[in-house]
């Protein structure tokens, strides 16, 4: 046996304290769903977890008619320095069952520990902690003195970073005084019913989180919802773009993050030895399952060979396996319908002609895994180079000059997220200048931060998460019934604030027209 | 004796020209009083098309202009728009049927807007950015930048004021602009250009089309290569489908608004069509 | 103890350069090198960092751990008593336990390597073997700030006297002063220092002294400059400067002595030196060695820990290990 062979480190299971089945979350209170209930298993073994309701239609109504009586008789009413404590709390909980937190996402989602315990969880505590600050300082969120909040906020959240995607969501909508109906993906319920009991060890008032869970069809019934107020979405941009269009003519205000297909740019003067590592972290970080993967890596052709040479080489020491051991960098696809289309476009990938390899990795009998795989001699009309794939799956281009780098990067109706690797400073300002994505990162990849806004160009959605733009997503301007007062913008006599990108000032509803859009927001899946 | 006037020839302003519709097609504008007052170009989905290459082509350069430039250059529109106070003011009287004083007003009006917009153009930035003090070792900056071509449905029931509300904030950022002119109101939309196409906005920065609003706009909601609508005008038309065409492509959408508030100055009409972008870098003395 | 000849290291040297090992010269690769981004390399390291070694591996990294040390001693106050306890303590780490491994060398000042060598009596040789090395100090340790007479004179004797392996140290001045070539030639110098009337040569470490080159692309260069001169090893730090060893900067050197057999097939030795002191450390680097160059580095003649409290560590946690419950300090000798 090799030193390299590390004996097994199981992170323990016995922290966690599971039930055999779960309710609904609603009005403070775990209930049984009236839709047909379904198992959540782990994508490593395939072993059943736990019973997880699913709401329906009448379910769906009574989370939001909680959030609404919550709103309207306590949390809207309530002062941002309270709404602050109680997120601070939450906050506190969280890191006090961290361990247990890391554990059940890890068991639920696939993903290696060592990622959820260092990563996820940590930043779950962080956003809390973050914006329990921000609940009594709205004056200073960018939309004027006295901003108010919207309401009722309904929330679908994908299966990748299930619950930091929570905390991105429900964070900043309590800080801002709304109130929350959210919808975890159907894959990966676990970590959100242990943060509803999280929520019920603070004390937090009934009714002002909902988690409700279920199908695509339990996501498309509380984001068309009429007693809805904001829709925050995670997901595809196929869903996205079905929200968009259900929403449409509505009042209710949108924050869609959706898809990517990033390109992690390496210049021939990069730091080689961190531009590995980043192309690395980029996009086998979660298992590529990350919708800002940096799933196109652009290659100086100059320095091509040596890159992939480094990549393989360091690809080749990745350990696959049990997502609960400690020392496992690549853990499993979070679903068999996944695996399916990370095989699928792969195999398109080979049959279009790009050259594809794969670290040598023994792949477990059960469960659902991939093995890191790189694509070479990638052209930029290839479909591997233009879907995004949402697996452990790189394709890699090549480019000769900055001004090439930079039109092949922007060459997608995506634009969440580009990485640039250079040792030199002006060219990597430059270059962060012309790209069309949300988020860039230089001389790193895959950094999220709480106070750090988050989001994407074009197809990749509007709005952003994190910051003080994140905050600003889940306020008004325009308090109802309160505009007299509120004539404080720098502007001439007739200015008025109004809000940004992805909203518009409240007005009468209107009935939309929503023949078209009849199929909309079917799955949150990503 | 009576000098028999020279009436003018209203076209469309599509990439610093002014060309006819590709259609052939006018249409007839008239007065307050229902008299003939001008044949406007009546714009075909094919001059949306031409007008969003245009703009497409505009967008490097304008949005790549330092903010000090574009602050000077929307304040010489101010300047040369109160250089022809005097030919807009009797354009409004005679389209709108207003009195000379309101037509005033809404000349001086517009002209201002210009200047706060304009004074805009070098702020926005600071006030809508941010520097991010996330945990680690990071240099951390969010700017909003241009989203790109904008289209936008003007106001309708006003001939310059309107236009101007919605364009200039679109502007100031660095976004080209296809802009659907009051179908009732063209003609100062057009003398607009006219000044636009003297002053030093790059051509293509600005394009604009006259013609059917109801016709047009499907043509700009659903075009791939436009990045946000302002339906600020779009109140009487089929919106809803407007916004569910958008959303094929996830364009960014301002809703409708009316009365005379609509389009008021505002920062976040700037922001409304910009996106925040995050840079991350690392920091190390080693 | 096959130190490579000096003609072979000049040689490949001047293939490497393509040209004449001068200032101008070394100058122009050492900084064609890629760069370093400090931030990532030190999550790197920090991400070796989290493995978990348990049960088997753990024991095997343990015994590993201590037959890759030099054991150390490096006072004014050394003394030929105090040599003499620190090379029993290198023979017979635990005496409760005889399968307790040799360490690797003893560390010590030139002029205590006869003591050394003389308490080692048959067990002085190659660790390569199960024996052990005697390591010196030279060139004007740890300043370096003398002439180069001297610093040959230091080393000459230290080979003549019984010394398999000499830990030179740069002149950081002349480094940071952009000097490359005499720190090139010194440390080829040296290198010639190190032959025996034999014909054998003893091994050269060079020591860069990390905590003065302060920047991590100082070190990646001073790192290649070292290899290129014909250094055997390359070593973190004197252990009189802090920072002395760190994982980041020996990851660093480990990616350059990486590189370096991939252009030239040649393996060269790493030596982390001073702020090693616990077990959970070591196996960080362990870790670190194995992850990035492989674990055919885990090898006396490739891989050595520069330390002196580290050993008792490692014994303590080996006793664990050995009968389930934590032990003492009083259960380990102290030298």
């Amino acid at each position: 046996m090799s030193f390299l062979d590390y004996a097994p480190a199981p992170e323990s299971r016995a922290i966690l304290s599971l039930r055999d089945q779960y309710g609904l979350f609603i009005d403070g209170e775990f209930v049984d769903g009236r839709g047909t209930p379904f198992q959540t298993i782990s994508p490593a073994t395939e072993e059943r977890i736990a019973e997880i309701s699913s709401a329906n239609q009448a379910d769906v109504d009574d989370a939001v008619a909680a959030a609404r009586r919550a709103y309207d008789r306590t949390w809207s009413r309530m002062s941002g320095r309270d709404r602050g404590k109680y997120l601070f709390r939450i906050a506190r909980l969280v890191q006090e069952r961290a361990r247990e937190l890391a554990v059940a996402e890890s068991l639920d989602n696939g993903k290696p520990i060592k990622e959820s315990r260092d990563v996820d969880v940590p930043l779950v505590a962080a956003w809390f902690f973050y914006y329990a600050g921000w609940a009594d300082k709205l004056d200073h969120a960018g939309l004027g003195a006295n901003p108010g909040s919207l309401g009722v906020a309904a929330q679908v959240i994908p299966w990748n970073f299930p619950l930091l995607m929570l905390a991105w969501k429900i964070a900043p909508a309590l800080a801002a005084g709304n109130t929350v109906v959210l919808k975890p993906a159907e894959t990966t319920p676990l970590s959100a019913l242990i943060f509803a009991e999280i929520l019920q060890q603070a004390d937090l008032p009934a009714g002002v989180v909902n988690i409700i869970t279920g199908a695509g069809d339990t996501g498309a019934a509380l984001v068309a919802h009429d007693g809805v107020d904001k829709v925050a979405f995670t997901g595809s941009t196929a869903v996205g773009r079905a929200i968009a269009k259900q929403v449409a003519g509505t009042d209710k205000k949108v924050t869609l993050e959706l898809g990517g297909k990033a390109a992690n740019i390496v210049f021939d003067d990069a730091p080689i030895d961190q531009a590995i590592e980043g192309i690395v972290n980029g996009i086998f970080f979660n298992q590529g399952h990350v919708c800002c993967a940096g799933s196109r890596l652009l290659v100086q052709e100059n320095v091509h060979d040596e890159v992939v040479e480094r990549l393989k080489l360091r690809l080749s020491t990745l350990r696959l396996g049990d997502p609960l051991d400690k020392n496992t960098d690549i853990g499993a696809i979070n679903s068999k319908e996944q695996l399916e289309r990370i095989r699928e476009l792969s195999d398109i990938g080979v049959a279009e002609g790009a050259e594809r390899w794969s670290a040598p990795c023994v792949i477990p009998e059960n469960g659902f895994w991939y093995a890191p795989t790189i694509f070479t001699n990638v052209q930029t009309s290839s479909r591997i180079a233009r879907e995004e794939i949402f697996g452990p799956v790189l394709s890699v281009l090549t480019f000769r000059t900055p001004a090439e780098a930079i039109a092949k990067a922007n060459n997608t109706p995506y634009g969440l997220s580009a990485g640039i690797w250079s040792d030199k400073g002006s060219r990597i300002l430059a270059v962060a200048d012309e790209l069309r994505a949300g988020v860039i990162w230089a001389n790193t990849f895959n950094r999220f931060d709480p106070a750090s806004p988050f989001g994407g160009y074009k197809e990749s959605g509007y709005g952003r998460e994190g910051g003080r733009h994140g905050l600003a997503a889940y306020l008004s301007p325009t308090p109802i019934g309160q505009a007299a007062t509120r004539q404080s913008l720098a502007a001439p006599a007739t200015a008025k604030p109004i809000e940004t990108a992805d909203a518009a000032p409240k007005r009468t509803r209107r009935t939309a027209q929503r023949s078209r859009t009849d199929s909309a927001t079917k799955g949150s899946k990503r | 004796m009576t000098r028999l006037a020279v009436p003018k020839t209203y076209k469309l302003y599509i990439g610093g020209a002014f060309p006819r519709s590709e259609s052939g097609r006018t249409y007839e504008v008239l007065r307050a009083d229902g008299a003939f007052l001008a044949n406007a170009a009546k714009a075909s989905r094919k001059d949306a098309r031409d007008a969003i290459v245009a703009a497409r082509g505009a967008v490097a350069s304008w949005s790549g202009a330092t903010a000090y430039n574009r602050g000077q250059v929307l304040y010489r529109i101010a300047e040369l728009l109160e250089g022809r106070r005097a030919q807009f003011v009797a354009e409004i009287e005679e389209a709108e049927g207003v009195s000379r004083a309101a037509a005033s007003a809404q000349v001086d009006e517009s002209i201002d807007r210009w200047v706060w917009y304009a004074g805009w153009a070098d702020k926005f930035a600071q006030v809508a950015g941010n520097a991010n003090p996330v945990a680690g070792p990071y240099f951390n900056i969010s700017v909003p930048e241009p989203t790109g071509v904008v289209a936008i449905v003007a106001p309708q029931d006003s001939s310059l004021l309107g236009f101007v509300s919605a364009v200039a904030p679109a502007l100031v950022a660095g976004n080209a602009v296809v802009v659907v002119a009051s179908e009732r109101f063209p003609l100062s939309a057009i003398s607009l250009a006219e000044v636009l196409a003297t002053s030093d906005v790059p051509k293509g920065v600005v394009n604009v089309l006259t013609g059917s609003p109801a016709e047009i706009a499907p043509w700009l909601a659903s075009h791939a290569d436009v990045n946000a609508i302002d339906l600020v005008g779009a109140g009487a038309l089929d919106w809803i489908s407007l916004e569910i065409d958008a959303a094929d492509t996830l364009k960014r959408v301002l809703r409708p608004e009316s009365g005379p508030d609509a389009a008021a100055p505002a920062l976040g009409r700037i922001s409304a069509f910009t996106e925040t972008k995050t840079v991350w870098h690392t920091k190390s003395l080693r | 103890m096959s130190g490579t000849s000096l003609v072979t290291a000049r040689e490949r040297a001047l293939a490497v350069l393509g040209g004449e090992p001068d200032d101008a010269t070394l100058g122009r690769y050492l900084h064609g090198i890629p760069g370093v981004d400090a931030v990532g390399l030190e999550q790197r390291a920090a991400g070796l960092g989290t493995r978990s070694i348990k049960t088997t591996s753990k024991q095997r990294a343990l015994d590993t751990i201590i037959s890759l040390i030099d054991l150390t001693t490096l006072e004014g106050a050394d003394t030929p008593g105090k040599v003499r306890s620190l090379v029993a303590k290198a023979m017979t780490p635990d005496p409760s336990d005889a399968s307790t491994p040799r360490v690797a060398a003893v560390c010590v000042y030139g002029d205590m390597v006869p003591y050394a060598v003389d308490a080692l009596g048959a067990a002085h040789g190659d660790p390569d073997d199960g024996l052990i090395s005697v390591a010196a100090v030279a060139t004007a340790f740890p300043s370096g700030r003398s002439s180069l007479e001297i610093k040959l004179a230091d080393t000459a004797e230290a080979v003549a006297a019984g010394a398999d392996e000499i830990d030179m140290v740069i002149d950081r001045g002349a480094f940071l002063a952009g000097r490359y070539g005499l720190v090139f030639d010194q440390i080829a110098a040296v290198k010639e220092a190190c032959r025996r009337a034999d014909g054998t040569s003893a091994s050269l470490k060079v020591i860069l002294e990390t905590g003065e080159l302060v920047t991590y692309d100082n070190v990646r260069r001073a790192s290649w400059l070292s290899i290129l001169a014909g250094g055997d090893f390359i070593k973190t730090s004197t252990g009189k400067v802090q920072p002395a060893a760190t994982l980041p900067v020996t990851l660093l050197m480990l990616e350059v002595v990486r590189d370096w057999h991939l252009l030239t097939g040649q393996r060269i030795g790493v030596k982390p030196a001073g702020g090693i002191r616990t077990s959970k450390d070591a196996i960080k680097y362990l870790v670190t060695v194995a992850e990035t160059v492989g674990e055919e580095w885990l090898v006396p003649h490739l891989f050595r820990f520069g330390a002196s409290s580290l050993l008792n560590d490692v014994l303590l946690q080996r006793q664990k290990m050995t009968t389930g419950h934590y032990s003492g300090p009083d259960y380990v000798t102290i030298d």
